[in-house]
């Protein structure tokens, strides 16, 4: 117990460390170049109170839950018993670890489609075009674009391919996109990526691709561990910028605000 | 009780976990069957990430979203160009260091590189590791909102920084140690994951409301974006560069 509670407290010293930067920022900005008083500091100081007490208790539990549970779905989804193969076998086929992309592609499309940022960009999108995209076609098309976008980066893992080829043929595939998509649309298609990364997935998915790479034979976690947020935030602009288009050609006309 | 705003908090945070807690049941029921070890302890880890997302999300909006937005619109409207790009700067470095997702993926990082023998398998080499990590983010999210901020007073085509970036990813890629790259990928990601992006729209919004000709729903979006960018263009600087 006692050291459980040394723990925190250092635990909360170095989070302090890690939103003083923030804190300096909003609060010299005001009283040096803005020249007002904070209103209500009270309420103020207690809020970063709760937010420095929130990290700690968030990263504790990123430790105890979030970090093992990732680890165990990839591992527990690629022993060979599961897999009904050879363990001795170093050479499993691709195409016996379809409950891993099953996985990777249900954990992407459930969260995305619960994510709470999401559903004030799509509402916002609803807006922009007038109704033409629907608020809820537009958060179905980011959920297929997360879902997609982790069962490849899964893919691409087991495989052990080269990351670059899959981002970099991404980037071209949304540069083409652009150019002929609705103008409207483009910022909130990009920002549609980033968004749907929250604090809750990031760990969970990275833990996931680690476990994966250390537990499929051949692969390496320092070489093919990282990159299946890197398919998260690119797939939903894909997937947006196609969605956008799609609905402008039912529409026949173009996506400009109605007053 | 339930319009309490701590308890509402509280559900919340449990409906961010919920698909994630769902999906995994369904496989360990339907399809894993075996058993789960260390249940308590996973419970238990449930809950605190329930509690610390409640604190700290709370904590946010009563303390840095209010005056981060008001002092975003302020700036905006103010007009002084050097104060308003080192506010965008400093409010771009400042979130991504608080980013607890960033905190808790680089430290895996540097654990990951020292089982790779690419550090020194100490706690000293691992933490410098991971600061080094975050301090490069973090300077790169700085400046990202700073050119994002640029471009909205401007009115550049939001695609143009986006493109730039691709170009100097693609470039860059095959000159960076492999090691790097794939953290370097994901970073963007993992830095635009809670405080970076709504305090970053509201600057985005506020600055396409108060500039005349620019329209707060188009113009306002597409900073977020390229601070998803920037970070894997500066790590892998990074990677080079140590």
């Amino acid at each position: 117990m006692i050291d459980w509670l040394i723990r925190f407290a250092l635990k909360l010293v170095e989070t302090c460390r890690d939103i003083l930067p923030i804190a300096a920022t909003i609060i010299g900005f005001q009283l040096l170049v803005i020249r007002k008083p904070l209103a209500y500091p009270g309420k103020i100081i207690i809020g970063f109170f709760y937010v420095l007490l929130g990290i700690v208790f968030f990263l504790e539990g990123l430790d105890l839950a979030l970090f093992p549970l990732g680890n165990l779905m990839a591992s527990q989804l690629t022993t060979p018993e599961f897999l009904g193969v050879n363990p001795l076998d170093q050479t499993v086929s691709w195409q016996s670890y379809f409950w891993v992309y099953i996985f990777a592609a249900s954990i992407g499309f459930s969260t995305a489609l619960a994510e709470p940022a999401l559903l004030a960009v799509a509402l916002r999108a609803e807006q922009i075009s007038g109704g033409t995209i629907r608020a809820w076609g537009l958060r179905i098309s980011v959920a297929i674009g997360v879902g997609l976008g982790l069962a490849l980066g899964t893919f691409r893992i087991v495989t052990g391919s080269e990351l670059y080829l899959y981002i970099i043929g991404g980037y071209i595939l949304v540069m083409i996109q652009t150019r002929f998509a609705p103008k409207l649309i483009i910022g909130l298609a990009y920002d549609s990526g980033a968004v749907t990364t929250s604090m809750v997935t990031v760990p969970l998915v990275t833990a996931l691709g680690l476990g994966l790479a250390s537990t499929v034979p051949g692969r390496n976690p320092l070489l093919d561990g990282f990159g299946l947020i890197a398919f998260a935030c690119l797939f939903p602009i894909i997937a947006v910028l196609g969605y956008a288009q799609i609905a402008q050609w039912r529409s026949k006309g173009s996506l400009s605000p109605k007053p | 009780m339930f319009n309490n705003p701590f308890i509402k908090q509280l559900f919340g945070s449990f409906l961010d976990l919920a698909p994630i807690l769902a999906v995994v049941l369904v496989f360990q029921v339907l399809i894993i069957r075996q058993p789960i070890p260390d249940v308590g302890s996973l419970i238990a880890g449930i809950l605190f990430v329930i509690l610390g997302l409640t604190l700290f999300v709370q904590g946010l909006e009563q303390s840095l979203f209010p005056i981060g937005e008001s002092m975003a619109y302020a700036f905006a409207r103010k007009g002084s160009l050097f104060w308003l790009l080192a506010f965008a700067f400093c409010l771009g470095f400042g979130a991504a260091i608080a980013e607890p997702a960033l905190i808790a993926v680089a430290e895996k990082a540097a654990n990951i590189a020292a089982n790779g023998n690419l550090i020194e398998q100490t706690d000293a080499a691992k933490a410098s590791y991971a600061l080094g990590l975050r301090i490069t983010v973090a300077l790169s999210i700085g400046l990202a909102i700073l050119i994002g901020v640029l471009r909205v007073i401007r009115g550049w085509p939001v695609h143009y920084p986006v493109f730039f970036g691709y170009v100097c990813i693609a470039i860059m890629t095959p000159f960076a140690p492999v090691e790097i790259i794939g953290i370097a990928y994901d970073a963007g990601g993992i830095a635009t994951s809670s405080i970076t992006v709504p305090l970053v729209t509201a600057l985005g919004v506020g600055l396409a409301t108060s500039i005349k000709g620019r329209n707060p729903m188009t113009d306002g979006f597409g900073l977020v974006v390229f601070a998803s960018l920037m970070p894997t263009i500066f790590l892998m600087a990074y990677g080079m560069a140590i």
